[in-house]
């Protein structure tokens, strides 16, 4: 296998347990070189026991775990020299400074004393931490933490890079600040796996996405795939009268592209939408129709409605995969073909 | 420095792009050094003593208070109860109590190490250190030869404490007071091995607190620290008498005053010496099977 065509991360019907809880319930994943990955899920979906799993802090019950050629369990000394890790706090010692820290770090990493101390300063002007490189750590904002963190895990220059939830506890300034960062790394050609709970973080930083849940990917693709498989945008609106209910759940069949919910109770009505085009078209048929408006709202979906939607088919999904048997075949990487097939019914 | 084997660490951009700026590119040589297996083991665990050396010496309250503790008892025992205790025609109570309140100094001082290891642990950096290239031993041997430095200065502490109360060496010499502190380090640093397999094996410091006090404490206070086992009930003796502390404790007393040497020191070293070959491989066993949370 050359380099170039090796994937950075395969994981093949990887089963775990913890006592009678099952954390993966075979989990296949393929993470090509120089890409970005997201791993998306709720809480408990898996996530995190699977980076570690890749990071070498946990042995898998079952299945294959390489990273960049290397099995986790057989060769974990050589891929610990290989591999950064930033997990969803900012580990790193409160009570020595940036610099200290990051010294530490790169003693430990194998690098020289000298050495060590210039990549520290490097790394701490590159996360513009320069000013605060000898103030205790315990004393930075949590923006400032993250970022000596995740400076930390990148002593060695790693060609691959674990990001667990890398942006849980931040402001939205510096969720941002943090996706400027990791998009330059991955500009760079650092490959890199990253888990969280937002898709729009997702969105913005992966190529490539695995939707995961109980210990399984339930779903793969680009974010517009996923999205576009739950219908892109939501709309709701509230009508005036409830004798209008029925003509503006006509209109909105017209333009949307799932199903109209309709609340009786509150004169609401609901449909996913493809985007924020069709919001126009909307308000012309309803005035058309002669129906009074109290409220339009159209929001993109959330975890939540990408999830909802997934798991909905998920559960006729697994019925036909034959319970939690792993698949045979690795999810293919890219483009459509897809582990399970999720498409619209 | 050489670049020439940066590829192997450096960069691995797959497409044969330049390695990047936000990490992958550096002015920096980043090959690993290449020494041996011992160097690494050595070299690690100093960068992990160092550390919390430096945790101590930036954040002295545990200092003061695990050195308070001591004195009040000097204080409170020589005072307060000495009077009350008999340790033998013309003998002097505080030269009988000071071995014991080094002892016990140095095990109370040693249960810090579990609780140092519990905030690793649960605040994510025990993952990071399972996550690098670092000796295996490395951040318990480096927490529990710093806890040594830490209880060494706390024992010498307390020994200005005590002879400002009156405490004195009797019938010794020079190489046997030596001895006599060696032999509570010693056991101090056997007891931070048991510390750190619990602090490694709890979730978090308050339960490596009470997990490391609970059973110290009836092994510090049914013990020849405070009074001579000989006024316990019969029951308590066999097991006052034997037991680790004790023999710690009169192993130091008879090399600081004299008197039966022999049995209390073999005893004394070969629980330390046992509880050390136990202890530190079970550490560092649960250590790589331990995770942060």
């Amino acid at each position: 296998m050359s380099e170039s065509d090796a994937p950075a991360v395969l994981m093949e019907g990887v089963r775990k347990n913890y006592g009678s809880t099952q954390a993966l319930a075979g989990l296949d994943l393929t993470v090509a070189a120089g890409t970005v990955h997201g791993l998306l899920g709720p809480n408990g979906a898996g996530k995190t026991t699977a980076v570690r799993i890749l990071t070498t802090l946990l042995r898998p019950d079952a299945g294959r775990a390489e990273v960049l050629g290397l099995d986790v369990a057989r060769s974990a000394a050589a891929l610990r020299g290989r591999i950064g890790l930033t997990g969803q706090y900012a580990a790193v010692d409160e009570r020595l400074t940036g610099l200290e820290n990051l010294e530490m770090f790169g003693r430990l990493y194998r690098l020289p004393a000298r050495r060590a101390r210039a990549r520290a300063m490097e790394l701490l002007e590159r996360f513009d931490l320069a000013d605060a490189a000898r103030r205790m750590s315990g004393t930075y904002s949590g923006g400032m933490r993250r970022r000596l963190d995740l400076a930390a895990s990148l002593i060695i220059a790693p060609p691959m890079l674990f990001l667990d939830e890398p942006t849980t506890g931040l402001d939205p300034r510096g969720r941002i600040g943090m996706w400027e960062v990791i998009g330059d790394l991955v500009r760079d050609g650092t490959t890199v796996l990253l888990t969280t709970q937002y898709l729009e973080e997702a969105d913005q930083l992966a190529d490539q996405i695995s939707v995961i849940d109980g210990g399984r990917v339930i779903a793969e693709g680009t974010a517009d795939e996923l999205k576009a498989r739950i219908g892109g945008h939501q709309l709701d609106i509230e009508v005036a009268r409830g004798g209008d209910l029925t003509a503006a759940a006509g209109v909105l069949a017209g333009v949307g592209t799932g199903e109209v919910t309709v609340d009786e109770q509150s004169r609401r009505l609901s449909v996913p939408v493809p985007g924020a085009s069709v919001l126009a078209e909307v308000v012309r048929g309803l005035d058309a129709a002669g129906v009074a408006l109290v409220d339009v709202a159209l929001h993109r979906p959330s975890l939540d409605d990408v999830f909802l939607s997934l798991t909905g088919r998920a559960s006729g999904a697994a019925a036909h995969d034959g319970g939690g048997a792993a698949s045979d075949t690795p999810p293919a990487q890219g483009g459509g073909s897809e582990p399970q097939d999720l498409v619209t019914t | 420095m050489t670049t020439t084997e940066t590829a192997v660490f450096g960069k691995v951009p797959p497409d044969g792009s330049p390695a990047g700026a936000a990490g992958s590119r550096s002015a920096v040589d980043l090959t690993p050094a290449s020494r041996s297996g011992l160097f690494w083991v050595t070299s690690d665990a100093w960068l992990l003593a160092k550390r919390s050396l430096i945790h101590t010496w930036r954040v002295p309250d545990v200092l003061v208070f695990s050195s308070v503790q001591p004195v009040l008892f000097v204080l409170l025992f020589t005072y307060v109860f000495g009077g009350a205790i008999d340790v033998g025609p013309g003998k002097n109570y505080v030269d009988y109590l000071m071995p014991g309140v080094f002892a016990q100094t140095v095990v109370f001082g040693a249960m810090l190490t579990g609780m140092g290891l519990a905030t690793d642990k649960q605040n994510g950096l025990l993952d990071r250190f399972r996550s690098l290239p670092m000796a295996r031993s490395a951040l318990l041997t480096g927490r529990t030869l710093a806890d040594l430095v830490r209880n060494t200065f706390i024992v010498l502490l307390m020994l200005a404490v005590g002879l400002a109360v009156g405490f004195r060496f009797h019938d010794t010499s020079a190489p046997e007071v030596i001895a006599g502190f060696a032999v509570l380090l010693l056991f101090s640093y056997a007891f931070s091995w048991i510390s750190a397999t619990i602090g490694m094996a709890v979730s978090n410091p308050e339960a490596a607190q009470s997990g490391g006090l609970i059973w110290v404490f009836p092994l510090v206070f049914a013990s020849s620290a405070f009074a001579p086992v000989d006024t316990m009930p019969g029951w308590l003796q066999a097991f006052a008498k034997h037991q680790p502390v004790s023999v710690t404790i009169d192993a130091s007393r008879a090399l600081f005053q004299g008197g039966p040497l022999a049995t209390p020191l073999i005893s004394s070293v070969a629980w330390s010496v046992g509880i050390i070959a136990v202890f530190g491989p079970l550490a560092v066993r649960v250590y790589r099977r331990s995770t942060s949370r």
